[in-house]
């Protein structure tokens, strides 16, 4: 027990490094394809790493008219909480780390808590620019709360009705168990269409174009950031970074939790690696569709538009998938 | 005069200044907008100008007129032909110079390079004000041709200094011909790709349509020229309306957005469809210009200190018109038989078209700025003027201060003039 407990906490600095490292690499490969897609030659992958390095030599300026407490404390709450995350996630393939001490209704309210910060930050930096993109990012965050709360619950009941007796909040479960082996055709559709709700989802979660009504450079001059530099600037920096690896880790534990080493026939710490790897491929896969592929195709919206995207399209899309969904259920019971 | 801190900041209970600029990443050349937002929306513009004032107009009436002719290049980087065709065009009606045929047709083709090189960096900038940084690298990089073109015409990727009082001071040869011919062929084809990507992408197009309205009634009321007033349904082309250079053989027709769209309704939408149309109508100008192109000389007279002397000799008023991607551009010039000119004033389209900005943002949201502030493709730099500055102030010359200051100043001539 107590061995068990000291491997979990010697885990949590490595899975934190990690994370981190995975990111800003994510981050570089993100700022190349980008650039590719717009026919630029971009920038090294190591790029992001050089930026973070920079950031952190730089002088890290409050403003005067700055609640200075709260603007100087929530980017280590965002950092830390994000990377916080990550031990409840099944990342690289593993089993969580803090398996059994808090599940996916549990992650979901920890997303938020980065985009709080961001909000209070935004608020008490004394900047009008902030204060606009702090609503932004608010209002922002109130419309894909729901598709994604829908998700994750239809995720969940497909498991549990699957399963009887297991934790289906667990994220452990949900990704020893594939929802998509416990459904019908209908279902399958339904499972789709959430997926596609998830993945609208995490543009919006990140912060990307055509969500990134927050920052919005050319209107509101980088909006909640506005006012942020140095290290408090680098660690918002990070943990947007270590956001993409976890909604990417969510979404494949979701809906993508399949192992390769047990259809290839590897076992032993071979299998572990072949897993590993391509839990990296899936990952690079769900942060392409839901990112980099976005951000370089598409417009930014009004702030007015993505209310509408998330509250009206989005929420109709998981709505409808759940839908089909019990519908698969109702048809299997009778 | 306001301090930058005071206007930011909460003003009511429900109602925000903002302030745009002088340096913010909306606007390319400093201007000040200040704003009253209530949540998104805009209830009350207002800008201040003259944050770019550098005095060359002052300048020029120090210099002879052909060296006003490279200082009127570095008022505008991307119209710098606009502003020497204009100057020409004044210096030229002065001293009563012909301008032979090619010379015209050389200048016309060079200019209209210029509006599609103008209009490309544009519509870049403008995808850039709406977050779709792929559209405006796309842009760029269709806009590398005409510069290595203008480049073999000229020397020069940006400032040309091609044009010389009396005519040009380069020729065109074969070689340059077919460039020439090739980049209108390429710029043809390119401007439909551009208006696929531009008029076709469903978010442009939501994010543009129905944005920044400037009625007709406004539109004329206010004076807006070049594609601002052609987009809100007022056929006004300097091409058109008074032909000049080799304009009158091409035949041009100001364009209009319900030739493209089949509907004019005067917004940002719009602005983007009549520019980009607009870089094929440069094409085919260019292409008949290359076709028609007759032989001769390319300039009244060669020698510059010839051509002063000539100068030196005149006395007159003139002016110069030419449009100006962003609209008419309008040059007067006093000569009063002395090496540097007794008056030299220009008078850029943008401040006709920057007051167009007030209608256009009334009930905007705020994420709408950027791009209504760019449809007007503004050009800070060339419509600055009378600001004084000194130790400890800054003014800018109001309408009561130009007032007394003319009155002041036609007082002082008066004087000046009685025997």
């Amino acid at each position: 027990m107590i061995e068990g407990l000291l491997l979990r906490t010697a885990l949590v600095p490595i899975i934190a490094c990690a994370g981190i490292l995975l990111g800003l690499l994510y981050r570089g490969l993100d700022r190349v394809l980008v650039a590719r897609m717009q026919s630029r030659v971009g920038p090294p992958v190591t790029q992001p790493f050089r930026d973070v390095k920079k950031l952190l030599l730089k002088e890290n300026i409050v403003p005067r008219d700055a609640v200075g407490w709260i603007f100087n404390s929530v980017p280590v709450i965002a950092l830390s909480v994000t990377v916080l995350i990550l031990l409840y996630l099944p990342f690289i393939g593993m089993e969580p780390v803090l398996e059994g001490h808090g599940d996916l209704i549990l992650v979901i309210y920890l997303l938020l808590i980065p985009s709080l910060a961001l909000v209070l930050g935004g608020f008490s930096s004394g900047s009008t620019y902030a204060t606009v993109g702090a609503q932004r990012e608010m209002v922002t965050m109130m419309s894909y709360e729901f598709p994604l709360a829908v998700a994750s619950v239809s995720i969940a009941w497909i498991i549990s009705a699957a399963n009887p007796g297991i934790a289906a909040f667990s994220l452990g479960a949900i990704a020893m168990n594939p929802a998509w082996a416990a459904v019908g055709p209908l279902g399958l559709l339904g499972l789709a269409l959430l997926l596609l709700t998830m993945l609208a989802v995490m543009p919006g979660e990140l912060g990307v174009a055509p969500f990134d009504v927050a920052e919005a450079e050319t209107e509101i001059a980088g909006g909640v950031l506005v006012e942020y530099s140095g290290r408090n600037l680098a660690m918002f920096y990070l943990a947007d970074a270590v956001k993409a690896v976890v909604l990417g880790t969510i979404v494949i534990a979701l809906f993508l939790p399949w192992g390769i080493a047990g259809s290839l026939g590897i076992t032993g710490m071979a299998a572990v690696a072949a897993d590993a790897i391509f839990y990296l491929v899936k990952l690079f896969i769900v942060i392409f569709v839901g990112s980099i592929f976005i951000r370089a195709a598409i417009a930014r919206f009004r702030i007015t538009q993505v209310v509408k995207a998330y509250w009206g399209y989005a929420t109709f899309v998981s709505l409808l998938g759940l839908l089909l969904i019990s519908l698969d259920m109702l048809s299997r019971l009778l | 005069m306001r301090k930058a801190g005071d206007i930011i900041g909460q003003e009511s209970r429900d109602t925000y200044s903002i302030c745009v600029g002088p340096v913010h990443p909306a606007l390319k050349e400093p201007v000040r907008l200040n704003l009253r937002v209530r949540g998104e929306r805009i209830e009350h513009v207002d800008f201040e100008l003259s944050q770019v004032h550098r005095g060359i107009e002052w300048m020029g009436t120090r210099r002879n007129p052909i060296q006003i002719l490279y200082l009127s290049e570095r008022i505008c980087g991307i119209c710098n032909i606009c502003h020497t065709f204009a100057f020409c065009r004044a210096v030229e009606s002065i001293a009563g110079i012909e301008v032979p045929p090619r010379a015209r047709y050389i200048r016309t083709i060079v200019a209209e390079l210029e509006r599609i090189h103008s209009h490309i960096l544009w519509a870049g900038v403008a995808a850039h004000e709406l977050g779709f940084d792929s559209a405006m690298h796309y842009a760029f990089r269709a806009r590398e041709k005409v510069l290595d073109v203008i480049e073999n015409l000229t020397g020069n990727r940006i400032m040309k200094a091609i044009m010389m009082i009396g005519g040009v001071r380069r020729d065109m040869d074969k070689g340059q011909a077919r460039l020439v011919m090739e980049a209108a062929d390429f710029y043809s084809r390119c401007s439909r790709k551009l208006e696929k990507i531009f008029l076709g992408d469903p978010v442009i197009k939501s994010r543009t349509r129905d944005t920044g309205i400037l009625t007709r009634h406004d539109c004329l009321a206010l004076c807006s020229v070049g594609p601002t007033a052609r987009a809100s349904g007022v056929r006004k082309d300097v091409r058109q309306d008074e032909p000049y250079g080799a304009y009158p053989d091409v035949g041009v027709k100001a364009m209009t957005p319900d030739e493209i769209t089949g509907e004019t309704r005067g917004d940002v939408y719009d602005r983007i469809a009549v520019r980009l149309r607009e870089i094929k109508q440069s094409a085919d100008i260019i292409g008949r210009c290359v076709k028609d192109m007759p032989e001769g000389k390319i300039a009244h007279e060669d020698k510059a200190n010839v051509l002063l002397g000539e100068l030196r000799g005149v006395q007159g008023e003139g002016i110069g018109r030419h449009e100006a991607p962003r609209g008419e551009v309008f040059h007067y010039v006093k000569l009063v038989g002395e090496e540097a000119p007794y008056s030299w004033k220009v008078r850029a389209p943008t401040y006709n078209n920057l007051l167009s900005w007030i209608p256009m943002m009334l009930g905007a949201q705020i994420a709408d700025i950027p791009v209504i502030a760019a449809s007007i493709d503004p050009c800070m730099s060339c419509t600055n003027r009378a600001v004084v500055t000194g130790p400890g102030r800054r003014q800018v010359l109001g309408q009561d201060m130009l007032h007394d200051l003319s009155v002041k100043r036609t007082r002082e001539l008066r004087r000046g003039l009685r025997p």
